[in-house]
C-alpha cells in the first residue's frame, strides 16, 4: 500500500498494513437498500475459457460522489475499477459521454431506462462518505436489463488506501458478474532492471497488479532472480547474488528484513514457497549436479527430494501442497516431470517438440503454465497437470517466466523482443487471447503475482 | 569470432595496465580487468583502433601474463558442457601456467548465452564451471585452489542477439584470486 512503501529509503518498520478485513465492512449499505429484493447471486458472464471469443461485457462507472475534499479519489476510484475491468478483457466501460442519468444519490434507485439506452448491461455506482468518522467508500452494483441491484457494500480505510478499495470493489464487481473471483486487489514482484545488458543493474521491485505504486526493495549492489511470493503475500523469496555467488534469501516486506533460506553450501537457486508457507522448495547445486531440496522455514530441517545426475530445477508446488512440478534434463533435455512433495519417483509430463522449462502450477490446481523453447523460439503455454491438453499462449524471440494470477485466469509473464530493447512484462488470459503489456518503470522481469491480498 | 574477442579484451586490458604503477595491489587490478572485459565488450572498435600502439609485455606469471598469454576462458556450443579441442588446447596451457604459478587461488565462473531459461541457465554455468574444474584437477591442480560459481545469463559479454554474441557469452572464465 501507499502508506507502506511509499518510503523508499525507510528501514524503519513501517505502520501495519491494511488488511482487507479491516477494510471490509457491512452494515448500511445494506439498511438502505432493504426496500430492494437482492437479485440472486449468479453470473450473468458465462466464461468458458477453452471456447469461442467473449463478448466484452459494457458496464458503466460514473465518478463515484463524494465532497470537495474527496473528489479526486472519488473520481480515481471509479477510473482505476474501470481500468481493472478492461483490462480483464471481460468487460468493456462505456464512455461516460454517453451517460444520460447522472447519478446524484447512491441510494436512491438509477432510472434504468437511461442505462438501457446507452446499452450497459451493469451500472456501478459509488460514493466517497466521511459519514462514518473517517474515509468511507460505498457502492452497488446494478443489473441494467432486470432493473436489479445486485450488490452493495462499504468499505472503511485510509484516504491515501482508495486504490486499494477500488480494486476490491473491481473483484465484486467481477466476482459477480463473472461467476469467478477476481485478482484485482493483488500485487506483482519484479525484477527492476536498469544500465546497459553486460553491466545490467537488478532490484528487487513491487508494484499493485496494474502497475501502480512501484517500490524497490533491493538496492542494486547484488543482481536479484527470480522473486517468488508467500502465501500470505507478505514475503518474498528470491535469489541473490549476495557475496559474488547466488544464494535463497527471504524478505518480508513490510521490514525489509532479509535473511538466507538453509544453510547450504555453494550455490542455492530457483526458490518457491509451500502453499501452507512452511517450507520453501528450491535447487542446490551439487558439482555438476541440481538437486531439489525443501527447507522447513521453523524448524530449519532440509529434506532432500531429487538426486539424480542431472539438473533438476525450478520446482513449483500443487495448491494442494500433495505434488511439485519441476524440469529435469535427466532425459536429455529440459522436461517436466511431476512428483510426490516427499519426492521420490517422478513421471515425465511434458512430450511435445522442444524443451520445457519453468514449470508454475495454477492456484486452481488445474493447468501448469510453463516456458517452451523450440525452433529458436521461447513460447507461454499451459498443460493439464497429467500433461495432457497442451495449449500455446503466446510465442515470439522470446518469452519467460509464467506466473498465474490469484484466481488463475491470466497469467503474467516477461518478454524479450530481441534488439536493444530490453524485457518488459505481459499478461495473457489462459485462453490465449487478451494479451497486454503491464507498465513498469524501467525494464522489468522475473514477475511474481501475489495471491489476494490478505 | 571468439579468439578475436579475447584478444582484444586482453590487448585493451594491457593498454590499460601500461597506464598504471607497477606496484599496484591486486584488487586493484581485478577491478582494472573487470572494467576493461566490461568497457571491451560495448568498445570493440575503439579498442580495435587502438591495437596497434598497445605494448604486448606482461610480467611473466602476472595475471596479466595470464590473460594475455594464456587466455582466460573457453567456449561452449549451445546448451552443452562437452569441452571442444580448442577448449582443451587453451586449457592444457592455463593448467600449465596455473602450476608453474601455484601461489594463485582462482575461480572458474561458469556462464551461458541467453537463449535459455534463467533458472537452468544457473545450472548449466554451474555444469560448465565444473567441467573445467574436473578437467584441471585431472591434470594435477589442487582441489583447494579452485572455486566455482555460475552467472547463468546474467553476464553477458558481449550483447547482440545473434549467435556471434551468444558464442561468445558460453563460456568459463579463470578469475585469478589471491597469491597463498
Amino acid at each position: 500500500m501507499n502508506e507502506v512503501f511509499g518510503r523508499r529509503s525507510s528501514l524503519q518498520r513501517p505502520p501495519l498494513d491494511m488488511t482487507r478485513r479491516a477494510l471490509l465492512q457491512s452494515g448500511g449499505a445494506a439498511a438502505v437498500l432493504a426496500s430492494f429484493a437482492q437479485s440472486p447471486a449468479r453470473a450473468v458472464l458465462q466464461i468458458d475459457v477453452t471456447q469461442g471469443n467473449i463478448k466484452p461485457l459494457p458496464i458503466a462507472i460514473p465518478d463515484f460522489l463524494g465532497g470537495a475534499a474527496d473528489a479526486e479519489s472519488a473520481r480515481g476510484i471509479s477510473q482505476v475499477i474501470a481500468a481493472d475491468l478492461q483490462r480483464s478483457g471481460l468487460f468493456i466501460p462505456i464512455d461516460p459521454a454517453a451517460y444520460i442519468e447522472k447519478i446524484a444519490d447512491i441510494n436512491a434507485v438509477p432510472r434504468f431506462a437511461d442505462w438501457r439506452a446507452i446499452n450497459a448491461s451493469a451500472l456501478v455506482t459509488g460514493r466517497v462518505t466521511r459519514e462514518r468518522g473517517g474515509f468511507g467508500v460505498d457502492f452497488r452494483l446494478w443489473d441494467v436489463p432486470a432493473s436489479g441491484h445486485i450488490i452493495g457494500r462499504s468499505y472503511d480505510g485510509q484516504p491515501q488506501n482508495w486504490r486499494r478499495i477500488a480494486h476490491i470493489v473491481a473483484d465484486q464487481v467481477y466476482e459477480k458478474m463473472t461467476g469467478e473471483k477476481g485478482y484485482f486487489d493483488s500485487r506483482v514482484a519484479f525484477v527492476d532492471e536498469s544500465g546497459p545488458k553486460d553491466r545490467r543493474i537488478k532490484r528487487l521491485a513491487i508494484m499493485d497488479q496494474d502497475g501502480a505504486g512501484v517500490n524497490y526493495l533491493t538496492r542494486g549492489d547484488e543482481s536479484v532472480l527470480t522473486p517468488r511470493f508467500s502465501p500470505s503475500a507478505r514475503e518474498i523469496v528470491y535469489t541473490s547474488y549476495i557475496q559474488q555467488s547466488p544464494r535463497v534469501m527471504l524478505m518480508n516486506i513490510e521490514t525489509r528484513q532479509r535473511e538466507a533460506v538453509g544453510n547450504f553450501p555453494g550455490m542455492t537457486f530457483a526458490p518457491r514457497f509451500s502453499p501452507d508457507g512452511d517450507r520453501v522448495v528450491m535447487s542446490w547445486q551439487e558439482g555438476a549436479n541440481s538437486h531439489i531440496f525443501a527447507v522447513d522455514l521453523r524448524s530449519k530441517s532440509v529434506a532432500q527430494l531429487t538426486n539424480t545426475p542431472a539438473i533438476d530445477t525450478a520446482p513449483s508446488y500443487s495448491p494442494d501442497g500433495t505434488r511439485i512440478c519441476f524440469e529435469s534434463d535427466r532425459g536429455g533435455t529440459q522436461q517436466i516431470y511431476v512428483m510426490s512433495a516427499s519426492g521420490g519417483q517422478a513421471q515425465r509430463i511434458s512430450y511435445g517438440d522442444g524443451r520445457y522449462a519453468t514449470p508454475v502450477w495454477s492456484p486452481r490446481g488445474d493447468n501448469i503454465a510453463f516456458t517452451k523453447i523450440g525452433a529458436g523460439k521461447f513460447a507461454i503455454g499451459i498443460m493439464r497437470p497429467d500433461g495432457s491438453g497442451e495449449r500455446i499462449l503466446t510465442e515470439g524471440f522470446h518469452n519467460e517466466g509464467p506466473t498465474f494470477s490469484p484466481n488463475g485466469r491470466v497469467i503474467m509473464f516477461f518478454r524479450e523482443m530481441g534488439g536493444s530493447d530490453g524485457p518488459a512484462l505481459f499478461t495473457v488470459d489462459i485462453t490465449g487471447r487478451n494479451e497486454q503489456r503491464v507498465p513498469t518503470p524501467g525494464l522489468a522481469s522475473d514477475p511474481t503475482w501475489s495471491p489476494l491480498r490478505p | 569470432m571468439s579468439r578475436t574477442m579475447s584478444r582484444t579484451m586482453s590487448r585493451t586490458m594491457s593498454r590499460t595496465m601500461s597506464r598504471t604503477k607497477t606496484n599496484f595491489r591486486f584488487a586493484g587490478f581485478a577491478a582494472a580487468l573487470i572494467a576493461a572485459l566490461a568497457v571491451s565488450a560495448c568498445a570493440n572498435k575503439q579498442a580495435e583502433d587502438s591495437m596497434a600502439s598497445v605494448p604486448g609485455a606482461a610480467v611473466p606469471g602476472s595475471a596479466q601474463d595470464f590473460v594475455v598469454n594464456v587466455g582466460d576462458r573457453v567456449f561452449f556450443e549451445t546448451d552443452s558442457t562437452e569441452l571442444t579441442p580448442t577448449a582443451r588446447a587453451t586449457l592444457d596451457k592455463q593448467a600449465q601456467w596455473l602450476k608453474q604459478y601455484n601461489r594463485y587461488a582462482f575461480t572458474v565462473e561458469g556462464h551461458a548465452d541467453e537463449r535459455g531459461t534463467r533458472e537452468y541457465n544457473i545450472a548449466l554455468g554451474a555444469r560448465r564451471a565444473q567441467t573445467v574444474r574436473e578437467y584441471f584437477t585431472a591434470r594435477g591442480i589442487q582441489a583447494t585452489r579452485m572455486k566455482t560459481v555460475s552467472y547463468g545469463k546474467e553476464r553477458p559479454v558481449a550483447v547482440c542477439d545473434n549467435i556471434s554474441c551468444w558464442s561468445q557469452n558460453r563460456r568459463a572464465v579463470i578469475v585469478l584470486g589471491v597469491t597463498s
